[in-house]
């Protein structure tokens, strides 16, 4: 079956309501015949990822939107950008892309999107519920929306995010249809040693490992300990958009849409299951190792940006310490959670330790981390992904409780036994 | 001859054929300024894909790729075309934007299993607008 667009859907595509929202649903036809959708459905909410700049593309096709009038229709939040408004003496870029940058930001900001410059929108008050449609993009927070909340977007790219924000719409396919929410893998951990299971680490490199194995196919966890956190989920999920194109996970006791296998298989015999091991979970490590150089450069936390529970430890963890004069402490975060570290003390504290706050961007997209001499280390298994490419840095994965003792010390030192066998 | 299942961005191209082994993110993994293969642990990493017809059976990554293909094709340093296995809206997206603003067109196919096989035995080939993929 073709795409049949309703009456007001074909309305925009005509130009009754300008050149900006016919521009916006050519976007978002072209992308639902490309899923060869039959219709479009309405969305509540939207999470733009656009606002990052890549090149003149992006920024040619935001103002062409903006200056033609759009506005966004549905409540609208801003992914990272290249610059932390918050601490712009950090930047270390050149000007002209500073300046591009800038520009980009503005124009989704004309276009009516709140300046919430985080790729958590997941950790601020409004969230999508259960069974709702939205368009998110960034592959966190597409990963999060689906699995964490149960509300449901596709995996979409930059552009689709403002198009369907404009328009209310989106393709009727994907993963906004029940089909392709159940689970086809089965991705069994229950062989990996429990004290492991009990640990945050665990977290990133299960995704890592999910995501190379699985691809873009819904994968379901069983065997984890019921009630994860957000934050170990949130880890599973970037980790595994980052080493695949994990989009929907469950994970059985965890997530909305599995309180038990036979529910998140939607009553289906999963195609394939795999036994996990305490040995695949270090291999998945030591992928994300690019270093055992003992010097250690710096530490950066924060990829996704920090939630308030993850601050809490890392406050803990630090105590009254300070990091070593020669490493350079970085922790991503948004606005809303910089806003309650002001409110609980804890800014000035991190400020005391010698750890720099970055809001509003990440650093790992854009250049706001000094000279690096040394390894950097990372409790992030996207950013222990990305930053060798990106930045050109060596990187050593490891916990939190590795980062902030090597931060101390100054040199690289990671807890070996808790990745033992028993 | 070869033919796409689908053609998910229609047009004429044509130029070497460059399977890729493992899938790659244009976010990330490939730069735009030289239309080459960044990513560190990519098994062809410093490859360049500029004017080539690249295969790989999946995308992968980040969001932001379509926002480096855009760039990638506005610049001329994109593929050729590109042919799949499965369709990927990230990279769909941006050739679409690509197209709309620019009017410059990088074809996107949708293959079979066998089809994937034969193509990526040719050195180079063209591709018509309905999907065609000849030898050449």
């Amino acid at each position: 079956m073709p795409l049949t667009l309703d009456a007001r859907d074909q309305a925009l595509l005509d130009g009754t309501a300008g050149p900006a929202a016919a521009l916006a649903m050519r976007v978002v036809v072209r992308t639902a015949e490309s899923m060869e959708a039959e219709h479009l459905l309405d969305i509540t909410g939207a999470h733009i990822d656009s606002c990052l700049y890549h090149g003149q593309a992006g920024l040619d096709f935001a103002q062409r939107l903006a200056d033609d009038g759009a506005q966004v229709s549905v409540p609208t939040t801003l992914n990272v950008s290249s610059l932390d408004l918050l601490h712009p003496e950090l930047y270390r870029g050149d000007d002209h892309t500073r300046d591009q940058a800038r520009a980009l930001m503005n124009a989704y900001q004309a276009m009516g999107c709140e300046p919430t410059w985080t790729c958590a929108p997941y950790q601020m008050d409004a969230r999508p519920p259960l069974g709702e449609h939205v368009a998110w993009a960034e592959s966190n927070a597409i990963v999060f929306a689906n699995a964490v909340l149960g509300a449901r977007t596709h995996r979409y790219g930059d552009f689709l995010d403002i198009a369907a924000a404009i328009t209310g719409r989106a393709p009727a396919a994907g993963l906004h249809l029940d089909a392709a929410r159940h689970a086809t893998i089965v991705f069994d951990v229950s062989a990996v040693p429990a004290k492991l299971l009990d640990l945050d680490v665990a977290y990133p490199v299960i995704g890592h490992h999910l995501g190379k194995l699985v691809g873009s196919a819904v994968p379901v966890i069983v065997g984890a300990p019921a009630g994860l956190s957000e934050d170990r989920l949130k880890a599973i999920g970037s980790a595994g958009a980052s080493s695949g194109s994990l989009a929907m996970f469950h994970v059985v006791g965890s997530t909305p849409e599995a309180p038990d296998l036979e529910t998140a298989c939607g009553g289906r015999v999963p195609t394939d299951r795999h036994m996990i091991t305490a040995d695949d979970l270090r291999t998945a490590r030591d992928q994300l190792t690019t270093s055992t150089n003992a010097k250690l450069g710096a530490i950066s936390l924060g990829t996704p940006h920090y939630s308030v529970p993850e601050f809490a430890r890392l406050i803990e963890l630090l105590g009254d310490r300070r990091i070593h004069p020669d490493v350079h402490g970085y922790v991503n975060t948004g606005r809303s959670v910089a806003h309650e570290l002001d409110l609980r003390g804890w800014s000035t504290r991190l400020a005391d330790a010698g750890v720099q706050l970055v809001t509003d961007t990440c650093t790992y997209i854009t250049p706001v981390m000094a000279d690096i001499q040394g390894t950097a280390m990372t409790d992030s298994a996207k950013w222990a992904y990305y930053a060798p490419g990106n930045l050109g840095l060596d990187v050593a994965f490891g916990s939190v409780e590795d980062c902030v003792e090597s931060a101390v010390r100054g040199e690289v030192i990671r807890d070996e036994g808790v990745w033992a066998d028993a | 001859m070869p033919k796409a299942t689908r053609t998910l961005i229609a047009g004429e191209a044509h130029g070497e054929i460059l399977e890729l082994d493992e899938p790659l993110s244009f976010w990330g993994g490939f730069e735009s300024e030289t239309g080459t293969i960044i990513d560190q642990a990519h098994p062809q990493v410093g490859q360049s894909l500029v004017g080539k017809i690249v295969m790989m059976t999946v995308g992968r990554g980040s969001s932001s790729a379509s926002s480096v293909l855009a760039e990638a094709i506005r610049d001329g340093t994109a593929p050729a075309a590109l042919i799949l296995q499965e369709s990927d809206e990230i990279i769909v997206l941006g050739a679409i934007v690509a197209d709309e603003i620019y009017q410059t067109v990088m074809p996107i196919l949708l293959v079979d299993d066998v089809t994937y096989r034969d193509v990526a035995s040719l050195t180079a080939a063209q591709i018509t607008a309905d999907g065609q993929i000849d030898p050449r």
